[in-house]
């Protein structure tokens, strides 16, 4: 009886191991193959080949020397909109979330409502109007612009995260600073925004890498390839002519794919812990 | 308090009522009438430089959106519409100045009354500091939530009752309100109640099967993990959450290209050693199928690790109980392990299906919303947003598309519904 039961939870393993693997094989292989798509020589993707005969790396050569390759440009254009973003967001949030979280004042029980509406709202469905009005401010085709929609449409989601945490920490606190004779301001600079730094980091990462992965917006924005960000620009490698392209659009990709999964696997751990904290337990 | 109000009911007019009025007619009187000289000198600068800079503007702009204009070429009713609505904002601004000069007109009327002294000039910029803090501290992002999220969705909102379309657009013509005309023609003229029929039963079918889809796998996957007889979990969960980590526009644009059928390797590479080839890209079935399981492969390691993340909470002892009492494996998952990983994380699985809802990404990047379909105007795999987006940038039929987001504004409003009562946040907010 023991043995058998040991069999079975042994079996059982086993089937579980397996399973592992072939969901390994399935995340794996897409990413496997543009990686070696990228190795490839030539255009030509009927010609390609799993394993490339000869690796080679031209098409990250010619992503970095070609004259013709703005790759550079657009790296630097969605670095500059990541940092402006992922900065600009952390500011403006928190500043919300400590009034929604701290003070009692018309409009709040409303202003939270609107924010957890808003937030399942895509900025798709306002992109004619927001092109107008880009477009009456002399906005539009510029990196401006666009970080300007980006900071506005993180708000509700990200006031309601932060908002969320602030909640949790304990109003004690602030309470015994107000006594010693704190502002409002200084108990915000000295007591909130140390205690809220997981999901202030958690707020600035998702900022900072949304330009990166982001195409819609800078598609209907920016209209000039040195005003580019990197995922439209890439994106373009391939929407013209499909087959022609994808092996620099393979070796494009690899490129952002590879820092942004190390950041990401490095500190998914603070996301999920703010995600959850920010949306359950209030 | 009583007999204080018993004796100011003799006089006719009280103070507080007096000074009321007296702001109610011009803004600052009332301060002024209470001897509050400076505020009340401020109040009436505000009034006054508000009303000149913003009559010519609120004017037009509300006389716009009535009319939408009334000489073609001259009067371009889209900027009229915004304007308008922009206007609607600012009004919106100075009526509560004004309905913050009435109560502070009252209130300190009754504090005279009481024989209170008056607030020193620092004591009063003290108490407006602290009582207007928490508008200082929204004020950037709420004017930046008004002008980029909220006119947005209600210039949206306003074009579906519009006849704004291709041949119909400003400056050369004129616009005028319909009523619900565009939403009568979504359901009386052949084509559009057809595609709309058709896009919506995907969209719903594309939400439901491929949310659910992704929180089974990664709800499987988590529970696997977790099984204490398994080893290398941090090797195992890394690279599990893989999917989540590539940026997706980058994994979608691959899987587009693995599914082409021309050089795309799962035809060429895999299949074909069967002796199958699937038309992924030009038959809206596989097409569709092709999507589901894509985005099963993106979605999965979100809730995977959100839900690895729960089950470390789950607490020990229960499940100590369930063996004392003999309960199998499958009642412990049934009764004990799912309730407590759903009731955790109900709000962030219910925006995973709004998410899918709205997920106009994986559409447009795999194949542009393609096959064409004969007899409607949306390709086989469009969903409602990314017909939205077709509608609005390629064929211009901007109120039907409008028409259609109101429709999808009114759905998501359901998910949000949803939300508001599994959200905790919401049932403490009783404190304040």
């Amino acid at each position: 009886m023991a043995m058998s039961r040991k069999k079975k939870s042994r079996i059982e393993v086993t089937f579980i191991y397996i399973f592992f693997l072939v969901m390994f094989i399935i995340i794996g292989y897409p990413l496997f193959w543009a990686l070696m798509m990228s190795l490839n020589e030539g255009s030509n993707m009927l010609v390609t080949d799993l394993l490339p005969k000869n690796p080679t790396l031209e098409h990250y050569k010619w992503l970095f020397t070609s004259p013709n390759s703005d790759y550079i440009i657009w790296y630097k254009n969605s670095l500059y909109v990541a940092v402006v973003n992922s900065v600009g967001s952390v500011i403006i949030t928190s500043l919300i979330a400590y009034a929604f979280s701290r003070y009692k004042f018309v409009g709040r029980k409303y202003g939270l409502y609107m924010f957890l509406l808003l937030q399942m709202f895509p900025a798709l469905m306002g992109m004619v109007a927001l092109y107008i009005l880009l477009n009456t401010i002399g906005l539009t085709d510029s990196l401006y612009g666009l970080m300007l929609i980006y900071l506005g449409g993180q708000i509700p989601f990200n006031a309601w995260l932060v908002k969320g945490y602030f909640d949790t920490i304990p109003k004690e606190l602030d309470e015994a600073a107000k006594i010693d004779g704190a502002g409002h301001l200084k108990i915000f600079w000295t007591i909130m925004l140390p205690l809220a730094k997981p999901i202030l980091a958690v707020v600035a990462l998702f900022n900072f890498m949304a330009p990166f992965m982001d195409f819609l917006l800078p598609r209907i924005v920016l209209t000039s390839p040195e005003k580019y960000t990197l995922a439209l620009g890439l994106y373009n490698f391939i929407n013209d002519q499909f087959s022609t392209n994808f092996t620099r659009f393979a070796a494009g990709s690899i490129l952002i794919a590879v820092p942004i999964a190390l950041v990401f696997l490095l500190l998914q751990r603070y996301l999920i812990s703010g995600l959850t904290s920010g949306a359950t337990k209030g | 308090m009583a007999t204080e109000q018993n004796d100011t009911k003799a006089r006719k007019i009280q103070p507080r009522t007096l000074a009321m009025i007296l702001s109610i007619i011009i803004p600052g009187l009332g301060q002024i009438y209470n001897r509050r000289f400076l505020k009340g000198c401020i109040f009436l600068i505000v009034t006054i430089s508000f009303l000149v800079t913003t009559w010519n503007f609120i004017d037009i702009g509300i006389w716009g959106l009535f009319t939408l204009g009334t000489i073609p070429r001259e009067h371009h009713s889209i900027q009229l519409l915004i304007q308008g609505l922009i206007s609607l904002i600012v009004l919106g601004f100075g009526i509560a100045i004004y309905i913050y000069n009435i109560k502070d007109a009252r209130s300190d009327a009754i504090a005279r009354e009481l024989k209170r002294p008056n607030p020193t000039l620092f004591q009063g910029m003290r108490n407006f500091y602290d009582n207007g803090f928490p508008y200082f501290m929204i004020l950037p992002g709420l004017l930046m939530l008004l002008f980029i999220v909220v006119v947005p969705l209600l210039f949206m909102l306003a074009l579906a009752f519009t006849d704004y379309n291709q041949y119909n657009a400003p400056p050369r013509n004129l616009l005028s309100w319909v009523g619900f005309q565009n939403f009568v023609d979504l359901t009386k003229i052949d084509i559009w109640k057809n595609t709309f029929l058709s896009v919506f039963s995907w969209t719903i079918v594309w939400t439901v099967v491929a949310t659910t889809l992704q929180i089974v796998l990664g709800l499987f996957l988590a529970l696997l993990v977790n099984d204490p007889r398994i080893k290398f979990k941090r090797t195992i969960r890394t690279f599990l959450i893989l999917p989540w980590a590539v940026p997706a526009f980058v994994s979608i644009l691959i899987f587009s290209a693995l599914f082409n059928p021309t050089f795309g390797a799962i035809n060429r590479d895999i299949l074909s050693q069967f002796n199958v080839m699937i038309p992924w890209l030009s038959d809206p079935f596989w097409a569709k199928v092709a999507l589901i399981m894509i985005q099963t492969w993106l979605g999965f390691p979100f809730v995977f690790a959100l839900f690895t993340g729960v089950l470390q909470s789950v607490p020990r002892d229960m499940y100590e109980a369930a063996d004392v009492d003999g309960g199998t494996r499958w009642q412990k998952l049934r009764h004990i392990t799912l309730p407590h990983l759903l009731f955790a994380t109900a709000p962030l699985l219910i925006m995973q299906y709004a998410g899918n809802f709205n997920n106009f990404n994986i559409i447009y990047l795999f194949n542009e919303g393609n096959p064409a379909v004969r007899g409607q105007n949306a390709g086989g795999t469009d969903i409602l947003i990314s017909w939205v987006y077709k509608l609005t940038f390629e064929s211009n039929n901007y109120n039907m598309a409008a028409a259609i987001t109101i429709i999808m504004g009114l759905i998501i409003s359901v998910f949000a519904f949803f939300q508001f009562r599994k959200t905790a946040s919401f049932k403490e907010e009783g404190r304040y």
